[in-house]
């Protein structure tokens, strides 16, 4: 029988009842007394000296309150990038100023270099129409290409900047030599060139938000869509605006997907901070869709070329790529970490590659910039590693599962120490591939074959056997590395004079489900029911701290935080119950929800506990304080290490080129489950967000640097008949040996397994039907480019 | 957008020469254009209200005319902004060749949008701007070589004759 409650049920999302019944509270639902409105003028053109602003004219138009240009900031920060690169040089990356509002010059369409505040949407949404015809911005030749943008120095996104390049970073840059001469006595070699294809992340809600200014105390209070409140006010304070930190509250309610793009500090923020500081009234704004798709930081954009040497019977012996990675016009706060850190780190995937060399150039363009996406810098490993397996077994006519199964970390080789820095604790990567083939039927697969061949369409099959590192960590190795920030987390558990509980976690839950998991893990801990534990998340001032949600971190890092909160709750719980009972501390234990002394059936419940904690009529003062609240900060001492194996089913038809998913089928290892259906759905998420890269999504610009998918009519999002019926298992475990609740973090996963899971399936479907020639097809993988492959 | 073409037209060069640096003539063969004024040497200004895809926009701009082989080619350049919409650029390089009983007038036009226009309707644009220079090009050869000549050789009234000549003939006498 299934458990209903605590740690390992499928308990229902509780918030999913305010989400369904469109009772959440979302920046944009807050009407606040006085409120203003902020319209940015952004502009046309994807690189542009601004000559002027005549801001004369619509500053005479009704309504209006405020107009500012980047005048106005060009004395105060600009929003910093995360993570210091190095070169292989040694010298360290550029790092360009990124400003409130653009000075100067524009840098891409949609760089806001003014904004409107008015007393409507109308009044300001004309005026900035207004002050953008009336703005002289001269047109630049746009650097778009990354490999023009590094070729030539003439163009620059930044002036200062000479070829475009952020940094060129090698990984790791003392084991290249080993490498090269692996592949200079490796008896086959195999190479490939690839592009990962730029995606909008497109969360259903827009980015919005509202800054406040309180004159009588001097107080600001930013509400916006943010993964990370904490983060965005340690940037606002103390990077950008100069705001003390202790007046400046940053609440980020609820707030409807980020996948990346919700964790980074954007100018709007400041600007609407600065406005409602000039105006002392409440300044707001919402992201248009359009503005999203131009504004949102946008995915992996990589262009790399992956090199295998192996044996002739499918040993891998090393692996050598170089990748150019696009961060767009200016570096988004995580964007220099995510094409190295998250990715270069992983280049060896699961498998016992002796010798890996990673080099990444970072090249600066007139376009969106680029930071990380859900899975951030390990689809792109993922994608060009398990690419580049399958293209060896073709060349030696070798099995994909064989050789994937020859290569793999056995499971008595962990912990495990990769050739590019990272240290695999644990893992069974053979149990989740025989899990697959089970799951996945592959013994069946000649008769669906058949039955495919039968209607005139062409069935394949796909493999990836992939690895992820999540909850990036310790803090203290991060920050040799370059990071500049810490990676912990927090959470503080207030249990209440009635024995209910606050659980206050520096996580911020946009569609995770935390107020619901991080619930059945204290209610399992603490033995009460789930119903009695609220999660509050996602405000400044409530919270003790936190770095927030992204990178699968949340329960991994967060929640070890709250057990450990809990644990200091049940050791103080213990003493109190001690004295009550009159009995030694030692003797007391803890179940069930229940202090008792041992051997005895004497008892005091945890409401008991609670009650004297704050009615402390008998309770040890004179060693012991008042209250049952206890505050935990966790520094993991590793990255965790999800791994699996997933297999994709394709049907193509030869006469369109069009890829039907015929069915998708995952094996995964995310240590302990704390609740399956959410398991279940976060990778039911990444695997239709993976399948959408796969086939339909992709960013557009052309030679000028427009945006020529900036909706949802040149934009493909997946839709629900593009995605077949998921077979998800997640039944092989093993537990991470570093954190309190042996977790590995699962909402990346589906993302990073899928795409070469994809791919592979639609070259091996085109190479049994007899279309050998076709060795790679880049993403998305659309009927036009299937059939261009099948008749070029 | 690039799109090369020609057309044969049923006048001397000197004739479509001379139309193509008109500024009334222009105004009535570009498409959705509200007005055209201005001279060769220092350009046009122009407002040119048109709907591409979802965006309807009025574009005002300025048209310039360089690289001047009198008589031969020249390169018509022009921008306009549109507003919310964003905006438009182009140009056309235009040679004329004397040939039987007329004139070859070729042209290879580059086109490009930025803005709202790109973001949201560049799946039409490459054959909207090919409607666009059709749709010109036709308005042009009408208005210089008036009507077919079948139509021409009905006419038996002498004033009605004068109507049924091209307008830009008309103006010109």
């Amino acid at each position: 029988m299934p458990k209903d409650h605590g740690i390992g049920a499928s308990s229902k999302r509780r918030e999913d009842v305010r989400f369904l019944s469109g009772r959440g509270v979302y920046t944009d639902d807050m009407a606040l007394h006085g409120q203003t409105y902020a319209v940015f003028v952004r502009s046309n053109v994807a690189h542009g000296r601004i000559k002027s602003i005549n801001t004369a004219n619509a500053a005479k138009m009704p309504g209006v309150l405020a107009i500012f240009t980047g005048e106005d900031f060009k004395d105060v920060g600009g929003n910093p990038a995360g993570w210091l690169i190095n070169s292989r040089d040694g010298t360290p990356m550029r790092e360009p100023k990124r400003p409130v509002l653009a000075h100067g010059k524009v840098r891409h369409v949609g760089d806001a270099y003014a904004a409107v505040i008015a007393e409507t949407y109308n009044e300001a949404k004309d005026a900035a129409q207004q002050l953008a015809d009336d703005s002289d911005i001269e047109e630049l030749p746009a650097i778009v290409d990354m490999k023009k943008a590094v070729a030539d120095a003439s163009n620059r996104v930044h002036d200062e900047i000479p070829d475009n390049l952020c940094f060129d970073w090698g990984w790791i840059e003392d084991n290249r030599a080993a490498v090269d001469a692996a592949f200079k006595s490796a008896p086959h070699i195999t190479t490939l060139e690839l592009v990962n294809n730029r995606l909008v992340p497109n969360a259903m809600e827009p980015r919005s938000s509202i800054g406040e200014y309180f004159p009588g105390t001097g107080d600001y209070k930013l509400t916006t869509t943010s993964q990370n409140p904490h983060l965005t006010r340690l940037l606002v304070a103390a990077f950008v605006l100069g705001i003390p930190e202790n007046k400046l509250t940053v609440v980020a309610p609820d707030v409807g997907g980020g996948f990346g793009s919700k964790i980074y500090h954007y100018g709007e923020e400041a600007l609407v901070l600065a406005a409602s500081r000039k105006l002392g009234r409440p300044v707001r704004w919402t992201a248009e869709r359009t503005e999203s798709f131009l504004t949102d930081a946008h995915g992996r954009d990589h262009v790399t070329k992956i090199e295998m040497a192996s044996t002739k019977d499918g040993e891998i012996l090393a692996i050598r790529t170089e990748t150019l990675a696009n961060v767009g016009a200016y570096l988004s706060n995580f964007s220099t970490a995510t094409p190295t850190f998250l990715h270069g780190t992983l280049m060896a995937g699961p498998y016992k590659v002796p010798h890996v060399y990673v080099n990444v150039k970072t090249v600066f363009t007139n376009t969106a910039p680029v930071d990380a996406y859900r899975g951030a810098g390990r689809p792109e490993a993922t994608f060009s590693i398990e690419r580049i397996v399958d293209k060896m077994c073709r060349e030696l006519n070798l099995d994909p599962f064989e050789v994937r199964r020859k290569n793999l970390i056995q499971p008595d080789q962990f912990p495990y120490t990769t050739p590019v820095g990272l240290v695999y604790d644990t893992g069974n990567y053979q149990a989740t591939l025989d899990k697959l083939i089970e799951l996945a039927d592959v013994a069946g697969f000649d008769k669906r074959a058949a039955a495919s061949k039968a209607k005139g369409k062409l069935r394949g099959m796909g493999l990836s056997t992939w690895i992820e590192a999540c909850g990036i960590a310790p803090s203290n190795l991060v920050g040799v590395l370059g990071s500049r920030v810490g990676l912990y987390d927090a959470a503080t558990v207030r249990v209440n004079a009635t024995g209910n509980i606050s659980v206050m976690t520096g996580a911020h839950s946009h569609g995770q489900g935390h107020e619901t998991v991080f619930a059945q893990v204290v209610a399992e801990k603490l033995g009460i029911p789930e119903s009695s534990i609220e999660i509050v998340h996602g405000d400044t001032s409530k919270i003790p701290f936190g770095m927030g949600s992204y990178g699968s971190r949340s329960l991994a890092v967060c929640g070890s935080a709250m057990s450990k909160a809990v644990d200091k709750i049940i050791a103080k719980g213990k003493k109190i119950a001690a004295h009550m009972l009159e009995a030694s501390e030692n003797d007391i234990v803890f179940a069930d929800g229940k202090f008792s002394v041992a051997g005895t059936d004497k008892a005091k419940s945890f409401g008991e506990i609670a009650f004297s904690a704050y009615v402390p009529h008998n309770y040890p003062l004179e060693t012991l304080e008042p209250g049952l609240e206890e505050t935990a900060f966790y520094d993991p001492a590793n990255f965790t290490y999800p791994a699996g194996a997933y297999l994709c089913e394709v049907e193509v038809d030869p006469e369109t080129g069009k890829v039907d998913i015929a069915s998708f089928t995952c094996a995964d290892d995310f240590g302990h489950v704390m609740n399956p259906m959410i398991v279940e759905g976060q990778v039911h998420g990444g695997v239709g967000q993976g399948i959408g890269q796969a086939l339909l999504e992709n960013t557009s610009y052309d030679e000028n640097g427009q945006l020529l998918t900036a909706s949802y009519m040149d934009y493909a999002m997946p839709r629900a008949d593009d995605v077949p019926f998921y077979t998800v298992d997640h039944s092989c475990i093993t537990p991470c040996t570093h954190n309190p609740l042996g977790v590995k973090g699962c909402g990346e996963a589906g993302a990073i397994g899928s795409p070469p899971a994809v791919v592979n399936a639609v070259i091996d479907a085109l190479h049994r039907g007899g279309h050998s020639h076709v060795k790679h097809i880049d993403m998305p993988v659309s009927p036009a480019r299937v059939w261009s492959a099948i008749n070029g | 957008m690039k799109l090369t073409d020609f057309r044969e037209i049923k006048a001397d060069p000197a004739t479509v020469w001379a139309a193509l640096l008109n500024p009334d003539v222009l105004k009535e063969c570009v498409p959705g254009c509200e007005s055209m004024s201005g001279s060769v040497a220092d350009g046009f200004e122009a407002t040119v209200t048109q709907k591409v895809g979802p965006v309807k926009a009025t574009f005002k701009g300025a048209v310039t005319f360089s690289e001047i082989v009198e008589g031969q080619s020249l390169k018509i350049s022009g921008e306009g902004k549109g507003g919310p919409a964003g905006f438009a650029k182009g140009g056309a390089a235009v040679s004329l060749e004397p040939m039987e009983g007329g004139t070859r007038l070729s042209y290879d036009v580059e086109a490009a949008v930025g803005g709202k226009i790109a973001q949201l309707g560049s799946r039409i644009i490459d054959g909207f701007a090919k409607k666009m220079a059709d749709e010109f090009f036709t308005r042009f050869q009408a208005a210089v070589e008036g009507p077919a000549e079948e139509e021409e050789a009905d006419t038996a009234a002498e004033g009605e004759g004068e109507k049924k000549k091209g307008w830009f003939k008309r103006l010109m006498g």
